[in-house]
């Protein structure tokens, strides 16, 4: 442990190479959050499906490589299956939940999310796969650093989707009436706003986004179907960091986790990267709890 | 207590049929053992989720807690060092007496519920100020770290695990051994969280989930509460850990002690199907859910995750009031509960 981190401060370029790989995924799982922190705000529906939807997205890049299609031209095609898949879920389970306390749509996403993994286990098999992009990889300053193409275009894309998401947000008819549900939803409906419909339409946008940050996931990083979990949980870290409606600080705690985790799986190793996810969690609740409890008057 | 002669009877029944299922299916210990540890499961689960509205996703940790602290001091107490023991990846055979044997066990379960114990006091202060979805976060995080965590902790044997002492006698005496251990101990789980919900403890734990800011206001000490009601539960669920890996005779982080997504989740899904915050419910959820694990699992092929999946979700969204529940609606003159309003009113009227 102290050996690597004494290489670090001995060849200072590692630190690029694994501060560019992290904001390179960072900026994915903060797309993935931006969902998360969407279906939360505007439904309170926390939904530890996110990480499956986002391998289903990334599942769909695979199989279209080996059809010998691109795997970014997955990118259309998950967005578009993910909506009506969202859509469905949203009409079979999430619609029923909504209202109820927040156990019941939490342990029912709990148990769509095993179902959804234990799917994807049954079609793909446990093997760990990627979609190959077959684009170059570039080496910068003098070779100690090497960047693929794809990682680069990936996080073009990301952020390409993330500004489109953001302006339908702000600009469009049904991003309006989102915001408005999330607001106050009772109002929406005394306004004529049809919050039922709002409400898929939110959380088939989330399966959406989820899709497309799996392709991205595939193409760059790796695809296995019990690794969804991981990004529920990465999701929630995020979301919990940043809170809910706060689009730039989704985007920080995003980079910021995905730089953490490579820094954190050279210093202690490779097999506490699921340890370092999983940590940070139980940590970011900390902090929040340390911070509300400040506020609450201590019984005696 | 006093109770009435068709419940004693009833109990009585129940006893027998414990003491002499493992002799009338002498195949099917080692299930029949895991259905009172499926009980146990469920009961601890409902004590939290059900009795007092705090939903825990992580109680899967003091049962691996439990079994790494059992096996532990049985190796030490068999006089090997642990350390080196776990370094030669189960190289080494132990070779225990009969007395070192029982002796290792004894201290190990004692050791595994006091452990379980300090684990939840100290767990308690920490994940208690974690309200709602946040403290099921929170916990399934804490179980999920501790497996990861112990799976590159080389004193225990990392990720490969680690062998526990092998009974000396003959195997059919071993699975009686760890039957004859379940069995008393669900019998005594059952027994502690009848008597404790028939007390003001159990009350204002039912308080608590009703309104917590309700029941701080009333002058109930809640976080001492729930510390207590975690701590006993922390207490069964470790002793029936340390068994566990006994039966299985190989413990081993992310599988055998800290499944999540198996055992931690099924503690769930049986207190759900019987129904939550009823004494009975519970034990009636584990019994079905495990009856239908055991002979239907094997022939789905692959499928029966996805079943479970779906049964969670059909469970949590259509049925949550579990069958207990939904009987309690059908008839509920036969629970005590009076209905009122209804139409003999208006005949009378």
């Amino acid at each position: 442990m102290l050996d690597n981190l004494l290489i670090l401060t001995a060849v200072p370029v590692l630190n690029v190479q694994l501060l560019l790989d992290g904001l390179f995924i960072g900026a994915i799982f903060a797309l993935a959050a931006y969902g998360l922190a969407l279906v939360w705000g505007v439904m309170n529906v926390k939904n530890l499906a996110q990480g499956d939807f986002v391998m289903m997205g990334g599942y769909i890049a695979f199989v279209m490589s080996k059809m010998g299609i691109h795997p970014i031209f997955g990118l259309p095609v998950a967005i578009v299956l993910m909506f009506a898949f969202g859509w469905i879920v949203y009409r079979l389970i999430i619609s029923r939940v909504i209202g109820r306390d927040m156990f019941t749509s939490l342990l029912a996403t709990f148990g769509l999310a095993i179902l959804l993994q234990q799917v994807l286990n049954l079609i793909f098999g446990p093997e760990v796969q990627t979609a190959e992009s077959g684009f170059e990889i570039r080496s910068i300053l003098g070779g100690m650093v090497t960047v693929a193409d794809i990682k680069f275009i990936s996080f073009l894309l990301t952020a390409v989707l993330a500004a489109i998401v953001v302006t339908f947000m702000k600009f469009s008819r049904m991003g309006q009436a989102i915001r408005a549900t999330a607001q106050d939803a009772r109002a929406a409906k005394v306004m004529g706003i049809d919050t039922d419909r709002v409400y898929a339409f939110t959380y088939a946008l989330n399966a959406a986004i989820c899709g497309a940050a799996g392709v991205l996931i595939a193409m760059i990083w790796v695809l296995q179907p019990f690794f969804g979990l991981a990004y529920s949980i990465r999701c929630f870290v995020i979301v919990t960091a940043a809170g809910l409606g706060n689009l730039p600080g989704v985007i920080m705690a995003g980079l910021g986790l995905g730089a953490f985790e490579q820094f954190g799986g050279f210093i202690l190793g490779a097999e506490f990267q699921q340890a370092i996810v999983v940590g940070m969690l139980v940590l970011v609740l900390l902090i929040r709890q340390f911070q509300q409890g400040r506020q609450r008057q201590a019984v005696v | 207590m006093n109770l009435s002669p068709k419940t004693l009877a009833a109990y009585a029944a129940i006893l027998v049929c414990g003491i002499v299922a493992p002799f009338l299916f002498p195949n099917y210990t080692f299930q029949l053992a895991m259905l009172w540890i499926m009980i146990l499961f469920a009961l601890t689960w409902d004590t939290m989720g059900g009795q007092m509205g705090y939903n825990s996703l992580g109680n899967i940790f003091f049962f691996g807690a439990g079994m790494y602290i059992c096996a532990v001091v049985q190796i030490a107490w068999a006089g090997y060092d642990v350390a080196e023991y776990t370094a030669h990846f189960g190289a080494v055979k132990i070779e225990v007496t009969y007395a070192q044997y029982y002796g290792g066990l004894m201290v190990g379960l004692i050791l595994a519920a006091l452990g379980c114990v300090l684990f939840a006091i100290v767990f308690g202060h920490i994940v208690f100020g974690l309200r709602g979805p946040y403290f099921a976060i929170g916990t399934l995080g804490v179980a999920l770290a501790a497996g990861e965590l112990v799976g590159t902790w080389d004193y225990v044997g990392g990720g490969g695990g680690i062998t526990v002492p092998f009974y000396p006698g003959e195997p059919d005496a071993r699975s009686l051994l760890y039957y004859f251990l379940c069995f008393p101990l669900a019998i005594a789980t059952f027994s502690f969280l009848k008597w404790l919900y028939s007390t003001r403890f159990g009350l204002a734990i039912n308080a608590i989930r009703d309104d917590e800011e309700k029941a701080e206001g009333m002058g109930i000490h809640t976080l001492r509460y729930k510390t207590i009601a975690w701590a006993s539960s922390a207490f069964f669920l470790g002793i029936s850990g340390g068994i566990f890996g006994n039966m299985v005779g190989f413990v081993e982080p992310l599988e055998v002690a800290f499944p999540t997504v198996t055992f931690g989740i099924f503690m769930v899904v049986m207190a759900l199907l019987g129904g939550k915050g009823t004494l009975w419910g519970p034990v009636l959820g584990a019994t079905v859910f495990h009856i239908i694990k055991e002979t239907t699992w094997t022939y789905m092929l692959g499928w029966q995750w996805v079943a479970l999946g779906a049964l969670i979700i059909i469970n949590i969204v259509f049925f949550q009031q579990g069958i207990l529940g939904w009987a309690q609606e059908k008839w509920p003159e036969r629970f005590g509960i009076k209905v009122e309003g209804d139409d003999s009113g208006r005949e009378a009227g």
